[in-house]
Order: C-alpha cells, then structure tokens, then sequence
C-alpha cells in the first residue's frame, strides 16, 4: 500500500467515525453540570440517549448536556506557566477570611 | 443435576408467566449482546435493557411462585420448556442489530401499554410493579424506535436489513394478540387487560415508528405461534440450556 494511499484511508476512516460529544451531567436539582466525559454519536439525540445509558446508570444524575467536542476551545498547554501560576501566591484572593452562614451551601 | 419443579398452571399464574418469562426471556437474549454490540455505548445500552427486564421478571417471578412456595430462581432456572409462558416473538435468535432494535421496539411498546394498565389491577403488587416497570418500558420504546428510523431510513444496506427483520419479526406479532380464557379470566377479575386490549394502540404506535423508518409491514400471514401456550420454537431448548446451566449444575448456587 502506497503512503498517500493509507493516508486516504485513515481520513475516509476519521470522517466516517461519529464525531465526539462531550458530556455534562447535573447531579442535583440546583447544582451545576460538570463535565463527565465523551462519547462518540452520530448526532446530538443520540448523544443525549447514549450519556443517559453510559452515564447515569447508578443514579449520577438529573440532567444531562452534551457539546460537540469540536465546538470546545481550549488553552494551550505552552500557556500554563504563564497563565495559571502565577495566581499561586495571591491567598488574598480567597474569600476564606469570612464565615458563611450555614444556609449558604455549595459556594 | 437439579430435577425439574412442577407449577400448578391456574389462569392467573399463567397470566403472570407470560409477563414474567417474556421479560426474563428477551432479557437473556438481550444479555447476549454484551461485549457484541456495534458500539460501545449500545453494549452498555442493551445490556442496561436487559437488566432492567431481568429485574421486572424478578418481581414476577416471584410473585408468580409465592402461592405455591417457588422463589423466583427456581422459576427462572428450574422449569421444563412447556411450562414456559413467554410469547415465541422473544425466543428467537437475536440476529443482527436490526433484527434486535424491532424487536426490542415491539416488546416495549407492548409491554409499555400493558403497565399502564397494570397498573390498576386488582393485585396489588402487580400494581406495583407496574407502576414502577412503565418508566423502563417508556425509555425502551423511545431508544428501540429512534434506531429503528435510523436504520429503515439510514443507508441502503441498513434499510435492507431492517426491512429483512420486519418481514421475518411479523409473523409473530399475531401471538401477542391473541385472546385464551387465560386473557378473559384476568380481564373478568380484574387482574389485568387481554393482551387484544392493547393491540389497537399497539398497531397505531408501531405503525408510526415504521412509517417514519420507510419500513412496510409484509402481508398478514395465517401461521401462529404458540409460545404463551407453552409451545416453543427449537430455539428454546437451546436458550434455556445456557440459561439453566449453572442452577442445575450447581442447585441454589449463588454469588
């Protein structure tokens, strides 16, 4: 097999492949979603059907989202010095210096 | 080896067996797809289906047996073939994808309807059950004809073998339908509905889902199946061989 040949197959292959969804499950009624994986779907029903059998079979949620994973832009990894460390010595930043009342949960 | 139990067939234990060997039998066959499926998330799908049936067939089973002392294994494990009451429809291989998802889609549909009306039997407990089996039903219905649709009205090779399993799933339909004295002595006491009382509704919903598919139901043929009478096809003995195995090797094993 000649190398532009197996190059073809591999992208006839990746475009037949159901795109990637990203999964977002709520696990109460008033929290938020958080993200619990992906899976692969042909379409957006289908991804919500499948994260409902591949994600709450024991009872992990009450509500699901799914996002083409294409549709995700990220940060780039180069970038983490730059971006992320340098919060590392701001403590004063953390509002860890008052008390909540106990009503207020999930902050 | 484990001998065989000897059930009392009165009209209502036969009409709990149908339910209940119908659920556990398409659970089985349904459990046969795990590490099979086309995808990894319809193998965890399926295999959900088939504990959720498995689970309803529990409830049954040893609902069924109470009266005469059986708990749900030996209903489930130690039966002959005869005394098997499930509908010919779940019995038969599991076949190709298609095959399975129409299947599953005529089940649940019946199955769906039948609950809803279950639940106000004159049995309490199979009220119960009911009440809590129709939301599993509901789900399987809605999973089994969104790829239906997708496979009648996918590509021309998916649509061919989804045609292929209408034409070889209709004949059994009619066994589902019909009415024995076993349907008009739950009618008449209240435990539950003839089965007939469900297939006008039954015909409307299929007949939607497969006409969105593009699928054509083939001719109504005169050829009855006979499973609910205990009467199966030579799939059976081979399916409860695999599922009696290890009951009747190891009597009252568990794990």
């Amino acid at each position: 097999m000649s190398d532009t040949q197996h190059a073809e197959d591999v992208a006839n292959q990746v475009a037949n492949e159901w795109p990637l969804w990203e999964v977002f499950l709520r696990t109460r009624a008033g929290l938020d979603h958080k993200h619990c994986g992906s899976l692969h779907a042909a379409d957006a029903a289908m991804a919500i059907q499948m994260a409902r059998d591949v994600y709450t079979r024991r009872q992990e949620g009450c509500s699901v989202w799914v996002v083409p994973s294409a549709q995700i832009t990220a940060s780039d990894p180069a970038d983490k010095a730059m971006y992320f460390d340098p919060a590392e010595d701001k403590v004063y930043r953390h509002p860890t210096f008052y008390t909540l009342p106990t009503e207020v949960d999930h902050m | 080896m484990t001998a065989s139990i000897q059930l009392q067939q009165d009209a209502a234990t036969q009409y709990l067996l149908r339910l209940g060997d119908t659920c556990l039998i398409l659970g089985q066959r349904l459990g046969e797809w795990t590490g099979h499926a086309p995808v990894l998330e319809e193998d965890i799908a399926l295999a959900n289906m088939a504990l959720d049936l498995i689970g309803q067939a529990r409830a049954l089973l040893s609902h069924a047996g109470t009266a005469q002392d059986f708990d749900e294994d030996q209903l489930a494990f130690l039966r002959d073939e005869r005394d098997y009451r499930n509908a010919t429809l779940v019995e038969l291989p599991r076949g190709d994808f298609a095959f399975t998802v129409q299947r599953n889609l005529f089940v649940a549909t019946l199955l769906k309807l039948l609950w809803q009306q279950l639940a106000t039997s004159t049995d309490a407990e199979l009220a119960a059950i009911a009440g809590k089996a129709v939301k599993e039903a509901r789900y399987h219905q809605q999973h089994a004809a969104d790829w239906v649709v997708r496979l009648g009205d996918g590509t021309a090779e998916s649509a061919r073998r989804s045609q292929a399993a209408l034409d070889q799933l209709w004949r059994y339909v009619p066994e589902l339908f019909d009415t024995d004295a076993v349907d008009d002595a739950a009618a008449a006491s209240g435990l539950g509905p003839r089965w007939a009382d469900v297939q006008a509704d039954w015909r409307v919903e299929v007949g939607e889902v497969l006409a969105e598919a593009g699928l054509q139901p083939p001719a109504d043929s005169p050829f009855r199946s006979t499973g609910k009478r205990g009467v199966h096809t030579e799939h059976m003995g081979h399916l409860l061989a695999t599922m009696q195995h290890l009951q009747r090797a190891f009597p009252g094993g568990a794990w």
